[in-house]
């Protein structure tokens, strides 16, 4: 393969933290391979502003091979930016061209207050887990793991539910900062299986309570959240939620 | 001589008889004892849940926005169990025979089968909490095999075993936050343990989005950090993994074991230019079905693809008959860049080797056609069928190769070379994991246990898990139960405020530096010392000039490195000085245990001492020991020996042929 050199022009967001107000800041970078990942562009940014005395633009991210789910940026009005089915860490320079004025912006959602810069607070996430999703199995208590067969596709089906990695692009693509995907992705994942059963109920009207505290909007099936996942989990997952929460409040007491 | 309070008794019996004999703490009791875990990967989060579980006041703490982006998520390949459910023979025994031959004969016979007898608990408990191994037809859990072993024990999820167990863990752990049991602190790390009498009652940890130091109290303290494979800069380790919080428990007094003992993982992507910041791991479980070969002619610049089949040197089945392309890591990694230094390597930097899915994917086909009834396939709609099949198996690990290098892996043959992925050395810990400060535990990677001198595949997070879920819910409680009778200690003792003071002074310090290098420049420096000159091989003379090289930059460090922003707020660069400080001082005794270790044992190959063939070899008579180092003062450490007693397994020369 060729290698090519672009040079940049990159309108990045900055903000201090969340007391006080941002905005966009411009910046020239020259002399960037095609070959280095998007976070390793930003890594020379940084390294350019340290050594000229400014401050490096802070941004999330951790294991840099897409299944943590920490990096979480807005590239050119889309999460994750262009690539289908990626996270920013993934993103490569390949998909630029030399020239382009490339705009990096947070998670953009009430929910996710901006910590600094691109950097945002995503707990709410972690208190919706907290309102249910989670089998309530103490250690110690289990049986033979083959006591209980489970249909293949069924497994497979959770498996793929199971995926979401809990980086919220689901949330920052929906024009209504819903987090139906991530919800219904948990919900789905323990619903389709026989150990979710015991609290498959009390498991959905809680999480949907505790997204709505959290001051998620509502989903309106524009779709932009399945389009936007790194793992592509299905919006198919946002119907099976629908029945679920239904079925749930008709029939609890 | 160190004790590890080994249980006496038959090996098969000593767990059992602990689990009888070991002091309980009531329920009414455990209500008022804290405890503190640092760190919420498999080990971290599934000691932490248990524990609140059980009754305990838990105190857990991670740096990154969430526990559950602990890197143990970034496990691919699975985890190991000695269920037999294949029905090939697999025992207790054999997985516990395995592990310690597969260590080259460096680990604690006690605390391996201890691992082994409960790996079997862990799939169960996985199962129950939903986590969705990969399954057969039948309904029933699916296993592959993996380096170092003849029977198929591994379960998994896809490439995504690591990520779907520490969402179990991760979810239990969230159930014991709502329930009030476990009180989390993300975005903190710990910058010290404090010590009360000599044992460890507490940490100081830092608020990384607010900078404030804190005080948190504890009746015992849990290390669950993971490895320090970050020291190298390259590493298949995540951006944030840190050796920090296990440093400043071996300042504290914790003997850290065996830090020369690290990992080169023989399957990654190989490294392309200057700018990268990190090594991409491709699951061991690809050597499952792919072929490792280079070409047999030197200097031989066609396309993978245009090289025929016998002009190709698949010189791992030529080597290892009897393991081939499943040889353990250590051996995997060495014969590649055997190869590559003899100029065989392949791609444009010459250091990488081929990994090649053609014949599986052929062979996949063929067996799908048959299973579909069809005949007169065409050797295209064989090819189709194949790579369906190896898509379902491996297909996130494909797409990620695919994205990094723009090459179609379905296609042409992967290009991989080693890379630094986990270290076996860590903490020095007994049988209870207590490290030599009462109260201070090391769980997980962060302690140097169960994998001698290299870790098989899918033993970590069996490991992990296993000290979380099944070890230390016993052995914490046997040392708590005499902690009842003391009250909690205050956090305004002389002892926390001592502790945080010196904290805020050495950050003041190394922020009033303002030099001119950026911290990250001084990462790499380091990482290119260490991989130099400690990593693949090591020999004495290079291990010198690096300690002296590593002592160099420490001194640079602290004078011209610069720290841009406030303490007082969030502040990325200043956490990553704080870590690379801690790195660098590793980096020296990194050298120093490789150094003292005169002998090639797994992972630690020192060019001085092999044989005629280029095998690793050990000196059981002089270096069958555990080297566990105490810091002195600075450049200064004393040398503790725990002597290995093999009284179930007999060592012989490790055979992969």
């Amino acid at each position: 393969m060729s290698h090519k050199e672009l040079n940049l022009k990159l309108k990045v967001w900055r903000q201090k933290n969340a007391q006080t107000a941002g905005a966009f800041k411009t910046y020239e970078l020259n002399g960037i391979s095609d070959e280095m990942s998007f976070l390793e562009m930003l890594d020379v940014l940084n390294e350019k502003l340290i050594t000229e005395g400014g401050e490096p633009v802070a941004f999330d991210h951790d294991c840099r091979e897409g299944i943590c789910g920490m990096c979480s940026l807005y590239i050119d009005g889309k999460p994750h930016g262009p690539w289908q089915a990626n996270t920013t860490c993934q993103l490569h320079m390949r998909a630029f061209n030399d020239g382009d004025t490339i705009t990096i912006e947070p998670w953009r959602a009430n929910s996710f207050p901006i910590v600094k810069d691109l950097t945002v607070d995503r707990s709410a996430f972690d208190r919706i887990i907290q309102a249910g999703g989670y089998v309530s199995v103490n250690t110690g208590n289990a049986v033979d793991g083959n006591s209980l067969p489970i249909e293949k596709d069924k497994a497979d089906e959770a498996f793929a539910s199971a995926m979401c990695i809990g980086c919220g692009a689901c949330v920052a693509a929906c024009k209504n900062s819903s987090a139906m995907l991530f919800l219904s992705a948990k919900v789905s994942h323990l619903a389709l299986l026989p150990q979710g059963a015991p609290e498959r109920k009390s498991r959905v009207l809680n999480m949907v309570a505790q997204m709505d505290k959290e001051g998620f909007g509502s989903c309106t099936n524009t779709g932009a959240c399945e389009a936007a996942c790194p793992k592509e989990i299905s919006i198919a997952n946002i119907a099976r939620l629908n029945k679920e929460y239904i079925g749930a409040s008709l029939t609890s007491e | 001589m160190l004790n590890a309070k080994i249980p006496a008794g038959k090996l098969d019996d000593k767990w059992v008889d602990y689990k009888g004999h070991c002091k309980l703490v009531n329920p009414a009791n455990k209500r008022k004892m804290e405890v503190i875990v640092v760190g919420t990967g498999l080990a971290g989060a599934s000691a932490a849940a248990s524990l609140g579980e059980m009754g305990y006041k838990v105190k857990a703490f991670c740096f990154q926005d969430s526990p559950r982006r602990a890197h143990s998520i970034a496990a691919q390949g699975g985890i190991n169990a000695a269920k037999n459910y294949q029905n090939d023979g697999d025992s207790v025994f054999r997985l516990f025979y395995d592990t310690i031959k597969g260590g080259d004969y460096r680990a604690r016979e006690a605390n391996v089968h201890r691992l082994a007898e409960v790996s079997t608990n862990i799939i169960d408990q996985c199962v129950a909490q939903g986590v969705p191994f990969a399954r057969e037809y039948g309904g029933l859990l699916s296993n592959r095999s993996f380096g170092g072993t003849q029977v198929q024990r591994t379960f998994y999820a896809a490439g995504q075993t690591g990520q779907q167990l520490l969402i179990g863990a991760y979810q239990a752990l969230e159930r014991q936050v709502a329930l009030g049991n476990v009180q989390m602190f993300a975005r903190h790390e710990m910058l010290d343990v404090v010590k009360v009498d000599g044992a460890a009652k507490g940490i100081i940890a830092r608020n990384l989005v607010t900078g404030e130091l804190e005080r948190h109290f504890g009746y015992a303290v849990l290390l669950c950090t993971g490895g320090y494979g970050n020291v190298f800069y390259l590493s298949t380790n995540a951006m944030g993994s840190n050796v920090t919080a296990a440093w400043k428990a071996h300042k504290q007094g914790a003997y850290f074991a065996n830090p020369c003992f690290t990992q080169i993982h023989p399957t990654c992507i190989p490294v392309s230019g200057d700018h990268q910041s990190k090594l991409t791991l491709m699951s061991e479980s690809l050597r499952n079905d792919g072929r490792i070969w280079v070409p047999k002619k030197l200097g031989d610049d066609r396309k993978a693809n245009d090289i025929p089949e016998d002009e190709r040197d698949y010189y791992l089945e030529r080597r290892y008959p009897a393991f081939g392309n499943l040889v353990p890591r250590d051996v995997a990694s060495r014969a590649a860049k055997e190869r590559c230094d003899a100029g065989y390597g392949v791609g444009t930097s010459k250091q990488a080797v081929y990994l090649d899915y053609a014949a599986a994917i052929e062979r996949y086909g063929k067996t799908e056609a048959s299973k579909k009834g069809l005949s007169n396939v065409s050797h295209e709609e064989i090819i189709a069928l194949g790579k369906e099949v190896v898509k379902e198996k491996y297909g996130n690990l494909f797409d990620m190769y695919a994205k990094i290098t723009g090459d179609n892996p379905y296609e042409v043959p992967m290009r991989i070379y080693p890379a630094v992925h986990y270290t076996m050395g860590g903490l020095w810990v007994d049988y209870e994991l207590q490290t030599t400060v009462p109260g201070l535990y090391a769980l997980g990677e962060a302690n140097f246990s169960d994998h001698g001198a290299n870790r098989l595949g899918a033993s970590a997070l069996m490991q992990g898990l296993a000290d979380g879920y099944f070890v230390i819910p016993y052995t914490l409680g046997n040392n708590l139960a005499d902690e009842i009778y003391n009250a909690p200690i205050p956090t305004t003792h002389p002892a926390f405020e001592a502790a945080e003071k010196a904290v805020a002074e050495r950050i003041q310090t190394l922020k009033n530096i303002n030099g001119k290098q950026s911290v990250e420049s001084f990462h790499k420096r380091l990482g290119k010392i260490i991989w130099d000159k400690c990593g693949m091989a090591r020999n004495a003379e290079g291990l010198k000039q690096a300690i002296a090289e590593v002592q160099a930059l420490k001194k640079e460090f602290w004078s011209d490195v610069r720290i841009p922003g406030e303490i007082n707020e969030f502040n990325p660069e200043l956490d990553k000085a704080n870590r690379v400080a801690d790195f660098i001082e590793l980096g020296e005794l990194m050298c120093v245990d490789a150094l003292n270790r005169e002998e090639s044992c797994g992972g630690h190959f020192r060019e001085e001492y092999q044989t005629a063939d280029g095998e690793a070899l050990r000196d059981d008579e002089n270096f069958m020991y555990v080297a566990a180092w105490e810091a002195k003062a600075e450049h200064e450490w004393q040398l503790h020996k725990e002597e290995l007693k093999y009284e179930v397994i007999k060592p012989s020369q490790r055979n992969y042929k």
